[in-house]
């Protein structure tokens, strides 16, 4: 049973040996001419005008919880309206509940002006 | 699936599934709904009405499982499958839960209203904690108690963040959020080693299948003990024993005080109802296993609790360490692993919550405006400015360390009597227990000497700002603490009640 597994092993060692092998051989055979410019942190770029902590407005984020919203929805009413016929009343009136409360919180959002895009 | 689809409208045809023993879930969740739109409707200088709309469903709910357990039934009944359960004990946690809950959110009223924090969205997103925590104390399944637990620690964790400009609560969120994640991960772990060793998910099924294994076995198998060492990290965690307690000091600390009073008050309530849910009901036959582990932390949480608080300048920071240590008192009627140590235990969190309560609250009416009021230096000379308060501080503190008469004194009694009488050879360990709670008298009595004792470090004499509704129901909470201690008999024949076997 457990030698079945034996590709799996092999692969893993290969995999990890080679991938260990390659990144030690180029550490130990690539020159290293280190100087003040190739040590800063911009090598090729600007400095750093301030600090990265500053409060930015998250856009995209609302766009993204938006997205779960919808997304989940359609992936709980696929398989509920494949078996639809046989749920009988009892599958409508629960998805029907779980709609009406992704509705509040659609209504929510849209009255808070999170789809507002200026 | 389909099939598993097809099979289950078999079970929902049958009479089995009566969704009124959920109730009052389903009215809070709706009420919750009812205010969210509400609240978006109202302007800000009426926000009152959100305010008002919260407190009636928590009133409103208290009133109506009061009269369910008076005059329908304290029966113990399923619902949804067999993963919801309606029991007394539950009913009575709950009804804790909805009178706490009234008090944090009317304490915080004028906090919040001061530091312009006064949203709508501190009441709903409180609400859904509590939504979350009947759902644990609720819980007959693994799953649903998961469920009601992450419904509870997103809520929380949203609540520390409330006031986002300042750093030190966005600090305290994020490590709060990181720290309850792994703790979530590490009690879904056992809970599926569990389910895997046991093949069941219900917490009733797992308790009969594991009372079955101990009949023939002497020793439970590795693997379920090693699930059980995940769950009770997870446990640990949640109610921050030590050396899971890393995160309680910050987030009570870096939290907005009326959080913090959430935090510190009914989410130990639930805590509470998590472990009995857990180890209780579904890993009961396991309890040999288990008590050796909580002796230790129990042990643990003793020490570091009382010793390290004796350190603190910061009040909300003395009071976290507290809770650690009366964590560890809690743990103590778990250790007995009777009916009496359970009822004992019940009694400890229901008082330290009322306590705890009165405790924040008090910390909430003397701050103001740009003044938190939570250096233990602001509590010089209290008593020359509002003696009413000092005397109830006093209260509240002796109650804490567990002072005769007040109730703190009677809830330690109850759990170290019930650990020497379980005769399992732990009396050492009540002596401890005991020998730690002297230490920590030091610093609840500090505070009381710095209040009568010590003249003020700056001349405020700021009036207190408070309503009249925050004056009257604060003074009865901290009276309460003397009132449970003269005349604790109702409550603790309501505590033993609950965890009596039904005849």
């Amino acid at each position: 049973m457990l030698e079945n597994y034996l590709p799996v092993l092999i692969f893993l060692v290969v995999g990890v040996g080679l991938g260990v092998g390659l990144m030690f051989v180029g550490f130990v055979i690539s020159p290293k001419k280190p100087d003040s410019e190739k040590l800063s942190t911009y090598e090729c770029g600007f400095e750093a005008f301030e600090d990265s902590r500053v409060t930015f407005n998250i856009r995209y984020y609302l766009v993204a919880i938006l997205f779960i919203l919808f997304d989940l929805e359609i992936a709980f009413m696929f398989p509920w309206a494949v078996v639809m016929g046989k749920l009988g009343w009892f599958g409508l009136i629960s998805m029907t509940i779980f709609l009406g409360i992704l509705v509040i919180g659609f209504i929510y959002e849209w009255k808070k002006g999170a789809l507002e895009w200026e | 699936m389909i099939h598993a689809l097809v099979t289950a409208q078999s079970v929902i045809a049958a009479p089995a599934n009566d969704y009124g023993l959920a109730l009052p879930e389903i009215i809070m969740l709706s009420a919750i709904c009812a205010i969210l739109i509400i609240d978006l409707f109202v302007s800000q200088n009426k926000r009152i009405i959100t305010y008002l709309l919260t407190q009636a469903t928590l009133i409103g709910l208290a009133i109506y499982t009061i009269h369910y357990i008076l005059h329908i039934s304290t029966a113990t009944e399923y619902t949804f499958n067999d993963s919801f359960i309606r029991d007394f004990k539950g009913d009575v946690l709950k009804i804790a839960i909805y009178i706490i809950c009234f008090l944090v959110f009317l304490y915080s009223k004028d906090y919040l209203r001061e530091r312009r924090l006064f949203k709508g969205e501190y009441f709903v997103i409180g609400l859904f904690g509590v939504l979350g925590m009947m759902i644990m104390v609720s819980a007959a399944s693994m799953l649903i108690l998961y469920l009601g637990l992450e419904v509870m620690s997103l809520s929380l964790y949203a609540m520390v963040a409330f006031n986002r400009k300042s750093s030190v609560a966005s600090e305290a969120a994020m490590k709060y959020f990181v720290l309850g994640a792994i703790a979530s991960g590490m009690l879904l772990y056992g809970i599926s080693i569990i389910y895997g060793v046991t093949g069941h998910i219900g917490i009733g099924e797992i308790s009969s299948y594991l009372g079955e294994l101990a009949k023939s076995k002497t020793t439970m198998p590795l693997s379920l003990v090693f699930g059980l060492v995940f769950i009770l990290i997870g446990i640990a965690f949640k109610l921050g024993a030590v050396p899971f307690h890393m995160w309680v000091p910050d987030i009570y600390h870096g939290a907005p005080t009326s959080v913090t009073l959430y935090i510190g008050t009914i989410t130990k309530i639930a805590a509470f109802a998590m472990v009995v849910r857990l180890l209780v009901d579904g890993l009961g036959p396991m309890h040999k296993e288990w008590t050796q582990i909580l002796v230790v932390l129990s042990l643990l949480s003793l020490a570091v609790g009382n010793i390290v608080a004796i350190a603190q300048t910061n009040i909300k920071r003395m009071l976290a360490y507290s809770t650690i240590s009366h964590i560890g008192f809690l743990l103590l009627g778990f250790i007995a692993a009777n009916e009496n140590g359970y009822s004992a235990s019940m009694f400890y969190v229901i008082t330290y919550a009322i306590i705890a309560a009165a405790a924040f609250g008090l910390i909430i009416l003397f701050s103001r405006k740009g003044f938190e009021s939570d250096n233990l230096n602001d509590f010089k000379g209290l008593n020359e400015r509002h003696p009413w308060y000092a005397f109830m501080m006093l209260i509240v503190m002796f109650s804490l360390a567990g002072v005769p008469p007040t109730v703190g004194f009677f809830a330690k009694l109850h759990v170290l009597q019930a650990l020497i009488k379980a005769d399992i050879g732990l009396t050492w360990l009540a002596i401890v227990a005991v020998s730690f709670a002297i230490i920590g008298a030091f610093y609840y009595i500090r505070v009381i000497k710095l209040m009568y004792f010590d003249k003020p470090v700056t001349e405020d004499n700021t009036p207190i700002t408070a309503g009249a509704d925050m004056h009257i129901v604060l003074s009865v909470n901290c009276l309460l603490a003397l009132g449970l201690g003269l005349f604790p008999g109702a409550l603790i024949y309501l505590c033993s009640l609950v965890f009596t076997p039904a005849v």
